[in-house]
């Protein structure tokens, strides 16, 4: 684990770390190799944030004037028309309002109830621990799109279809994490909670105190994920809403994506309003983000 | 259980009915021995994943429909149907095609990228955002953008092709190409992710035997041939492993982009699913159809974990 995900100060302890891990340089000294090797990276960079520029550029001028023929970006004046007209119809921020309290709640919920049962595997003497644990991590395999037609029938059942509930709920079922998290508990060493246990703590107050703080990596990589996720899961809000007025940002753009018909500019500027928050988050949160990829590995996708 | 009982035996204090243990020791052993720790997950677990997987099951072997009417029992006749339906092979092939389509340039693009960006050039922080930040956007705001791109008369692709003197492509519309575009935006959404993995790997592995290989006078690209590539063997075929399950499992940027047009020639089995299942209301059959597909899914990983053994 990189101890640049912790609390501590990082930066200055970054950086010794970056420059003894890896092969910082396989091009060699030559001239050559990094002029190739720039050139790679640029152009690459380039084709994959041109999609976004192009949308930039197209979302910030007229309706009229994106209908021009022709390769330049801009094609005529420049107007805040589009985002306007986007805001003062008032489902994006809904929307918006809505993907933010459904993201939240899946993260701290499934953070919460994985991260106690990952301990509660990893360290309980319970009967049928065993079988329990190994039920959890067959159910990795389920494609999630699997249980959407049931759950469906289930939500009609319990009459939650277009219910907060129904959307999140169903989402904090995460049988990957709690096995990231259980190997992750695993791996710490006993001596510390028993000490603790000795002096008469709790097995919560154990928990909370000895064992969370020493994972909070791990569980911060775990939240990210489960995060992004949630923000941008489609299928399963998709299909248990009906309401305008409860759907996500993914969802809600997708249900008025051909009312845009050739209203190219406000389509732009909707699908970039719904961007911002995590391209936002990434900007902030860079290294824990790229740390969490590199630590729940298998998680992520 | 195992923990308690030698204490019990060893301080029997005072006499108490027998079979009652004293409130304090019973608290403790409750949650000393972890199963209130377990219990919400399982409760959410039985609850959003058995249930659902057993009622799918059932449903799979009944005539259940949206529409309201009890389910009848009908046995296997769904499973027989879907293996003769042309429509539930036609989506699996074309299932099958994107994956084939996907999987390689979501692998190969992503070394490459992390090659490059571990080469130690200057603006580390810039790359890893131009590569990973579309694996942060939703899919609809995806397929919002990429639909600009591919619109026929003004969009960018389009536009480019004419400014070359190549002829106009019918990127969603021709029934040859449209599975290629879904690819394309798949792969610039994704990417990023493997691209993540194989930056991580790169970065924690050693750089002596490299030093000594360049010690030896081996140049750049042999040391990447002979040295980094086989140490990156493993990665890859994690990398490959996900990116096939998750390839499998495509069906959010084609419902949004084609609806599985045109003429059905993008359309996933998973689409197909939800076709019959929510257009259609035939519950049954399309849970049906969707256990055809969790068999795949269990034989596909099955085979990759065996292969993955072979390797260690």
């Amino acid at each position: 684990m990189s101890p640049t995900a912790t609390a501590t100060p990082a930066r200055p302890r970054r950086r010794p770390r970056r420059e003894d891990s890896g092969s910082p340089m396989p091009l060699g000294h030559g001239r050559l190799p990094r002029v190739l090797a720039g050139t790679a990276l640029t152009v690459l960079a380039v084709v994959w944030l041109l999609p976004f520029l192009w949308a930039v550029a197209t979302s910030v001028q007229s309706e009229q004037d994106v209908t021009k023929p022709g390769l330049s970006p801009f094609k005529g004046a420049f107007t805040f028309a589009a985002y306007r007209q986007i805001l003062e119809r008032g489902n994006v921020p809904t929307w918006a309002f809505n993907s933010v309290l459904v993201a939240v709640l899946v993260t701290v919920i499934t953070v919460g109830i994985s991260t106690l049962a990952a301990y509660g595997f990893s360290r309980g003497t319970f009967r049928g621990r065993r079988a329990l644990l190994a039920v959890t991590v067959a159910a990795i395999m389920v494609p999630p799109q699997l249980l959407i037609v049931p759950l469906f029938e289930q939500m009609t059942m319990f009459g939650w279809v277009d219910t907060y509930a129904a959307i999140i709920l169903p989402q904090v079922v995460a049988p990957m994490m709690v096995f990231i998290l259980k190997r992750f508990f695993d791996g710490i060493p006993r001596e510390l909670e028993d000490a603790a246990r000795i002096d008469g703590a709790s097995e919560i107050r154990v928990f909370r105190s000895i064992v969370l703080p020493l994972s909070r990596p791990i569980v911060a990589a775990v939240a990210i994920f489960v995060f992004i996720g949630a923000w941008n899961n489609f299928m399963w809000p998709f299909v248990v809403t009906n309401d305008p007025d409860l759907m996500t940002l993914p969802v809600g753009l997708a249900t008025v994506k051909d009312a845009f018909g050739v209203q190219y500019a406000q389509s732009m500027a909707s699908a970039l309003l719904a961007a911002l928050p995590l391209i936002v988050m990434f900007l902030l949160f860079q290294r824990r983000i790229v740390n969490s990829v590199a630590t729940t590995g298998l998680g992520g996708g | 259980m195992t923990t308690t009982a030698p204490a019990g035996e060893a301080a029997p204090p005072r006499p108490g009915p027998p079979g009652a243990p004293p409130a304090a020791r019973r608290r403790t052993r409750l949650s000393g021995d972890g199963r209130l720790f377990v219990l919400p997950f399982l409760v959410c677990f039985a609850l959003f994943l058995v249930w659902p997987v057993v009622q799918g099951l059932w449903m799979s072997l009944t005539d259940a429909s949206l529409t309201l009417r009890d389910p009848q029992f009908v046995g296997f006749a769904n499973y027989a149907e879907a293996f003769g339906d042309p429509d539930v092979w036609s989506s699996l092939g074309n299932t099958v095609f994107f994956t084939v389509i996907s999987c390689v340039p979501l692998v190969l693009v992503a070394l490459a990228m992390a090659l490059l960006v571990h080469s130690g050039l200057a603006g580390q922080w810039a790359w890893r955002l131009a590569y990973f930040a579309p694996y942060l956007l939703p899919v609809t705001v995806v397929t919002l953008i990429w639909t600009w791109l591919y619109q026929p008369d003004i969009g960018l692709g389009n536009e480019l092709l004419t400014s070359l003197g190549l002829e106009p492509v019918g990127w969603l519309s021709d029934e040859s190409v449209a599975m290629w575009s879904v690819a394309a935006l798949t792969v610039w959404w994704t990417v990023g992710f493997n691209f993540l993995l194989y930056l991580a790997a790169l970065q924690s592995l050693p750089a002596t035997y490299d030093e000594a290989a360049a010690l030896d006078g081996a140049g750049a690209w042999r040391r990447l041939w002979s040295v980094t590539l086989p140490q990156l063997r493993r990665t890859t075929v994690l990398v490959a492993m996900l990116q096939v399950l998750a390839s499998l499992k495509v069906f959010d940027q084609i419902y949004i982009l084609t609806k599985g047009g045109p003429n059905g020639s993008t359309r996933p089995i998973l689409e197909y699913v939800y076709d019959v299942g929510f257009t259609g209301y035939r519950l049954g059959y399309a849970s049906a159809v969707s256990y055809v597909f969790f068999a795949i899914v269990i034989v596909v990983s099955v085979a990759q974990l065996r292969l993955f053994r072979q390797e260690d």
